[in-house]
């Protein structure tokens, strides 16, 4: 077979714009999972019972479905339910962000968790209200614990957001597929496209292992 | 929300047919892909724990490899290249004359790519074994082989039992990326189901909660297994 790798280099501007979505797409999600899994933590920790169970079937209920159910739901709902036609890429977000939400919660859950009792008896001590123990002696601490993991999960969801290929919108993973058959040349895009992904992804792991590294010396 | 719900479409024939079978498709793609999962990454995280510089370098470039490629990505690549730079051969016969591609491709994507996340378990399962064990080993004569068959393996597995649990539910979600490649699974016949009645939501709630069930009787399998698998030294589940 002769390989004619040209392809791929004629292709770069229009793989870079797939990128730019991936990569945002994967941004917008951490945030948003971040800000919901927080609230969702805080609520499951909390002594509020009845919240912390509606919180514990959200995010096993999310845990336990397919991402592609997950993005074939939002894609269908979310029209529905605001009632006028909306992009692939709005119930795409909203598909992720909720969907990350119940991994980042348990991720931060963990996090929370790793502080010792003592900090939040000192700071009760100290004459600190909930919020204002939990935003300035807990979660300093308890972020630094869960930063290698949870860059760890952004490698996992920048993967992930190659799904967005089941409801054709153009990340990188669908634009890589949309060339590649265009122009005939899928061993040659496809293999560029697994080079990408390898080079990003364990950029991101890498950083992932030294900070638990420095964490696990201090 | 103006929607007409009708949960009678999913008794009508013949779209329960479709589901059942979607669900009996996950469950023959997970189990399959799961056991290719164990067995190779098994091996790989031995191999990875093994004192050779060459076996730690190349088990850590098939687990990162692995690892760092998108799940959707490896299978077409197994789906797509690999026919075409394999010798001619192997090509035309992987394309013309091996029975259910799609299904086949799925299983061996799936099954690989876990091995890789597999392997990481193992390998800090053995890590995991205190040092003592291999030491006694060593000194009562055992080889190698017998020293991870009899001595180290048997805790390493129980060590990451919770851990492979979670990569064992993983891959039943993972299992609906067949669809991309013509496999109609549980989450390609709701879809299917939701293009032929219109009525969508009544397939994916189904389809939920077949996943949320199948969640359920994994997790509960893996507990049991856990329990009935603890040693009395405290190894394993307590």
């Amino acid at each position: 077979m002769n390989l004619d790798f040209s392809v791929v280099a004629r292709a770069i501007p229009f793989l870079a714009e797939g990128l730019a979505l991936s990569f945002l797409l994967t941004a917008v999600a951490m945030a948003g999972g971040t800000a919901i899994g927080l609230v969702l933590a805080v609520i499951r920790l909390s002594t509020w019972r009845s919240a912390g169970l509606v919180a514990a079937a959200y995010v096993n209920g999310f845990r336990a479905i397919p991402l592609v159910l997950v993005i074939f739901w939002f894609y269908f709902l979310v029209p529905l339910a605001l009632g006028h036609p909306v992009s692939a890429l709005q119930s795409a977000i909203i598909a992720f962000v909720l969907f990350e939400a119940a991994y980042y919660s348990e991720i931060i859950r963990a996090g929370l968790a790793s502080v010792r009792v003592g900090q939040w008896q000192a700071a009760s001590a100290s004459g600190l209200g909930y919020i204002q123990t939990l935003r300035l002696i807990i979660l300093p601490q308890a972020l630094r614990n869960m930063l290698p993991v949870m860059i760890s999960q952004a490698v996992i969801l920048f993967q992930d957001t190659s799904l967005v290929y089941v409801i054709s919108l153009r990340d990188f993973m669908t634009s890589a597929s949309i060339v590649a058959n265009r122009d005939n040349r899928l061993v040659e895009i496809y293999l560029f496209a697994a080079l990408v992904y390898f080079v990003i992804c364990s950029t991101g792991a890498w950083s992932a292992s030294v900070l638990s590294r420095k964490r696990s010396l201090a | 929300m103006n929607y007409a719900w009708d949960w009678s479409v999913l008794a009508q024939s013949p779209y329960l047919g479709w589901l059942i079978s979607g669900l009996e498709m996950t469950l023959l793609i997970s189990l399959s892909a799961w056991s290719i999962a164990l067995v190779l990454g098994g091996v790989v995280g031995v191999l990875s724990q093994l004192p050779s510089w060459q076996l730690r370098a190349a088990t850590s470039l098939y687990i990162s490899a692995f690892r760092n490629v998108p799940l959707l990505l490896q299978l077409f690549i197994w789906f797509f290249v690999v026919p075409e730079i394999l010798p001619t051969a192997w090509g035309h016969w992987l394309k013309r004359d091996l029975p259910f591609p799609e299904l086949v491709t799925s299983i061996l994507a799936l099954g690989v790519f876990t091995s890789a996340r597999v392997a990481v378990q193992v390998a800090s399962g053995v890590a995991a074994v205190p040092k003592g064990q291999r030491m006694a080993a060593l000194a009562s004569g055992m080889n190698i082989a017998q020293i991870y068959g009899l001595v180290l393996l048997p805790q390493a597995f129980r060590i990451v039992l919770p851990p492979l649990t979670s990569d064992f539910l993983t891959i039943f979600k993972n299992s609906a990326l067949a669809l991309t490649i013509g496999v109609f699974e549980l989450t390609a016949q709701s879809r299917q189901v939701e293009s032929y009645t219109f009525h969508g939501f009544e397939a994916f709630t189904a389809a939920t909660f077949a996943y949320l069930l199948v969640a359920a009787l994994v997790t509960l399998f893996m507990r049991l297994l856990e329990r009935q698998t603890a040693l009395p030294s405290g190894v394993g589940a307590a």
